[in-house]
């Protein structure tokens, strides 16, 4: 089973049309919804006789050829036309035409869970890349398939969270699921290849363009359930995605954070505006099934002794690095093995610059 | 006629014996001087000949010949000129040459018949008395350092003649061997004690010195990190005679030495601006660079991340075999580098990652200056240190610790680590390798169960566990202990390098 000729053809013609796109990438929600001989004369300009012509050629022997290449970079292709295509995208005004799917997930792993997404800045915050960890990782714990776009920072964090609670985690990709975009991500790439899967709308091969991120917002919306906004700046691309969940009649829901934060605004604006308030997975998994309904997995951590104890709520109070800790109360060598103690317990983690930062 | 005289050339730090034979015979007058000298070499024949007849001695009209031996070698620099001048006397029949062939001589001719020092006496004292040579003559202001010697006549003269006449001297006519001179006074060396605060930093200082770790401090400008670093030499264990000699020899050949035999244990800084060459040694004659004067204390690199790509990976064969091995056309040289490394680095490049909002860095900068940071190099800095700037009440508070305090606990732990290492290479923890650390690392079952659940949880990488359990013993033995306990090892784990963003593993 794989992808019908004129699902293959549209996705074809996408790419074929990356370069106009992008020139029009301010109106490309509207482009996209426009059907192929109608979107070639919006976008096609001087080459538009020459894009109908091959547009009319795209027959069979080309899609045998386009299902060649992507069996060839192991992938799975699905359209809207079948049946294993998730329902869920086609509340988009324009869902894709074929979705691409590499990885070691397939289709049928897609389908049968709850989907949620963990959407937020790529540089974010230590406080950020704690949280989506741990979201990450809880959410997966209880069955629910993590949902992000693959970049550093947040999206990065709520993946490999996912990935050391041995969940089942997606990442749409904006151009060829077959590259790791940016390059920096080749590892997150490999491990999601080897544990997770890889999906894009775009044909395997195809470079990315900034129009293409949008495109794969809206996947990321219609996909999930419930989108959570970890941290964003208030020109972020990760609000935009939150705006097509409200189109879309997703919940909608953000973590909070200080007011002085810079990268809390979006979320903490979100909030006001009536997002749910995450302080961590359990309200994730409120809002998926209802109150109550489905307890967050038991916290698996040890039990903190008195003096860790202390040590986590002068970490939480702002002496949060080990020579700040070191220099008040607890002697030397002996706050240190409480900290080591402590990040092996999973309570702390250690950011940039030495930075101890509480996991919720 | 022909006469002979030992005299010495400086390869690398090495003194290697060469002979100068000169050959006098009737034929038109030439001087000729062959065995691959450099152009100092060759300019010698001008030095020579109005040194010699400046000092009232006759310069034969004859035919002269001058051999370096072992003509394969290359000699550089003027410190054959006394060698061949007194050989050049013997052979014209005005001075005794079986006395000379028993002498070792060293020396630069000025035209007055002056003699100059040549950097190296120390060097060439330590040739000498390998080979069994009678008496070995040196420039005077050469003498107390050629002195430092022992059980070597070290004559010092002034020019060519005193030159001549000490060599034929009987013995009881000479002057004694200057006594070598007391144990140099730098004066108040850094101490400990300046330091105000700093409680971690100072508890990874000892543990650096009394496992010889190498250390990476990091922490944002101003910290204190230079600080800290430069007293480092202060609480390593005293230099034993034999490595102040080594340490002397070098900063003798460096053009550092100033008087006596080195006292401190050296402290580098080199600026993250130097080449390659600069840090491990090179140039034609190759000198030796700053691992070499580091050798036996203290390599500081203040912003590593700033160092060129090319210098710090030049830095990985002295760091792991002690010794540098530089390459020149026919013949290797090798330049001893046994010193500990002390590296310093701002968190990211504008020094605030981690303080939400003041970090300026765009992810592409972080990610650079963490690449800089990984590597090779990074295997071999056991520690990682955070540094922070000290509160207004630790400034007013008296010192933490001294360093004749620290210096007791390193010495303390380094003994423990001698008889425990003693049927094996390494002579402390920090030389460790894997089959040293599984043999002589031995933990407590909790300890071990730790260890264990750490690595299956991803938080260590191979690498990262034989680092941990160096220190790990380091505490240990700091303590009073062989085997490691748990808070030994969750310390050690404290202070492990952290991961690198995007790759889980590489603690």
């Amino acid at each position: 089973m794989s992808a019908c000729t004129a699902c293959l053809r549209r996705t074809w013609l996408l790419s074929a049309l990356a370069g106009h796109l992008e020139t029009e990438r301010a109106r490309i929600g509207e482009l996209l919804r426009l059907e192929d001989a109608r979107l070639i004369a919006a976008v096609g300009g001087a080459r538009r006789p020459q894009l109908e012509a091959a547009h009319e050629r795209f027959g069979e022997p080309q899609a045998e050829l386009a299902r060649a290449r992507i069996d060839a970079s192991a992938m799975e292709a699905i359209c809207r036309c079948q049946r294993g295509y998730p329902e869920s995208l086609r509340d988009l005004a324009a869902p894709p035409a074929v979705l691409h799917i590499g990885g070691a997930m397939r289709s049928a792993d897609l389908m049968d869970r709850p989907h949620v997404a963990l959407v937020g800045a790529r540089g974010a915050s230590a406080y950020g890349t704690a949280v989506a960890h741990s979201l990450g990782a809880a959410l997966a714990a209880s069955g629910v398939t993590v949902i992000s776009g693959m970049a550093p920072g947040i999206d990065g964090e709520s993946h490999l969270g996912a990935l050391s609670a041995h969940g089942l985690t997606v990442a749409v990709m904006p151009g060829g699921a077959d590259r790791p975009y940016p390059a920096s991500a080749a590892p997150l790439h490999r491990q999601l290849a080897r544990a997770g899967a890889l999906v894009s709308e775009l044909p395997p091969g195809t470079a990315v363009r900034r129009w293409m991120f949008a495109a794969r917002n809206r996947v990321i919306a219609a996909l999930a359930e419930v989108t959570v906004v970890i941290e964003a700046s208030e020109r972020s691309g990760s609000l935009l995605t939150a705006g097509l969940c409200a189109e879309l009649g997703r919940r909608l829901a953000a973590v909070p954070g200080p007011v002085t934060s810079r990268l809390s605004q979006g979320p903490n604006r979100l909030i006001l505006e009536g997002a749910a308030l995450v302080r961590g997975a359990a309200d994730v998994l409120d809002l998926l099934y209802g109150v109550g309904q489905r307890p967050a997995p038991a916290d698996g951590r040890p039990a903190l002794s008195a003096v860790q104890q202390q040590l986590l709520d002068a970490v939480a109070g702002g002496l949060d690095s080990a020579a700040a800790l070191c220099a008040r109360g607890i002697g030397g060598s002996r706050c240190l093995a409480e900290l080591a103690a402590l990040e092996l317990g999973g309570r702390i983690r250690r950011a940039a610059g030495g930075r101890l930062v509480v996991i919720p | 006629m022909l006469a002979r005289v030992t005299t010495f050339a400086i390869e690398g730090v090495e003194p290697r014996t060469v002979l100068v034979e000169v050959d006098v015979r009737p034929g038109l007058p030439a001087f000729t001087i062959v065995g691959l000298g450099d152009t100092a070499v060759r300019e010698s024949r001008e030095r020579i000949r109005a040194a010699v007849l400046n000092s009232g001695l006759e310069f034969p009209q004859r035919r002269i010949t001058a051999n370096l031996a072992p003509a394969s070698m290359r000699k550089a620099g003027p410190g054959f000129d006394l060698a061949m001048a007194l050989a050049l006397l013997a052979a014209s029949g005005q001075l005794d040459g079986r006395a000379l062939a028993r002498a070792a001589v060293f020396g630069e001719l000025a035209l007055s018949g002056e003699l100059r020092g040549a950097p190296g006496a120390l060097a060439v004292a330590e040739g000498a008395a390998r080979e069994r040579v009678a008496r070995l003559i040196v420039p005077a202001d050469r003498v107390r350092e050629a002195g430092l010697v022992e059980g070597l006549q070290v004559i010092g003269v002034r020019s060519l003649g005193e030159a001549a006449a000490a060599v034929t001297a009987p013995d009881d006519a000479l002057p004694p061997t200057p006594p070598p001179p007391a144990r140099r006074r730098t004066g108040a060396s850094p101490d400990l004690a300046d330091v105000r605060g700093q409680p971690l930093a100072l508890l990874a200082l000892q543990i650096a010195a009394a496992g010889a770790h190498n250390l990476l401090l990091e922490g944002a400008p101003g910290t204190g990190k230079t600080m800290l670093a430069r007293r480092m030499p202060s609480i390593l264990p005293p230099l034993t005679r034999a490595e102040a000699i080594e340490v002397t020899r070098i900063q003798s050949i460096g053009g550092t030495y100033r008087d006596g035999l080195a006292e401190q244990r050296p402290f580098r800084a080199p600026h993250h601006t130097i080449s390659a060459a600069g840090l491990v040694g090179g140039g034609s004659p190759p000198r030796p660079g700053e691992a070499t004067l580091a050798h036996r204390g203290v390599l500081f690199m203040d912003e590593l991340s700033e160092f060129s790509r090319a210098t710090l990976e030049a830095l990985r064969q002295p760091l792991e075999d002690g010794r540098v091995t530089i390459v020149r056309g026919q013949h290797a040289l090798v330049f001893p580098t046994r010193f500990m490394l002390v590296a310093a680095t701002n968190p990211c490049p504008c020094g605030y990652a981690g303080l939400d909002g003041r970090c300026s860095c765009a992810p592409a900068d972080l990610r650079r200056h963490q690449r800089r940071l990984s590597g090779p190099l990074l295997d071999r800095l056991d520690l990682l240190v955070n540094v922070e700037r000290p509160t207004e009440a630790e400034l007013r508070a008296p010192a933490v610790i001294d360093s004749a305090a620290a210096q007791a606990r390193v010495a303390g732990a380094r003994e423990r680590q001698r008889h425990r290492l003693r049927e094996s290479d390494a002579r402390c923890n920090g030389e460790l390798d894997a089959a040293g650390v599984r043999r002589f690392v031995t933990l407590e079952p909790a300890a071990a169960r730790t260890l264990g659940d750490a690595y299956d949880a991803g938080v260590l990488s191979a690498r990262g566990r034989q680092r941990v359990l160096r220190v790990a013993q380091t505490l240990a033995d700091l303590d009073g202990r062989d085997r490691v306990g748990l808070d030994d090892l969750l310390t050690a784990l404290s202070l492990r390098q952290r991961s690198v963003a995007g790759e889980r593993v590489a603690a």
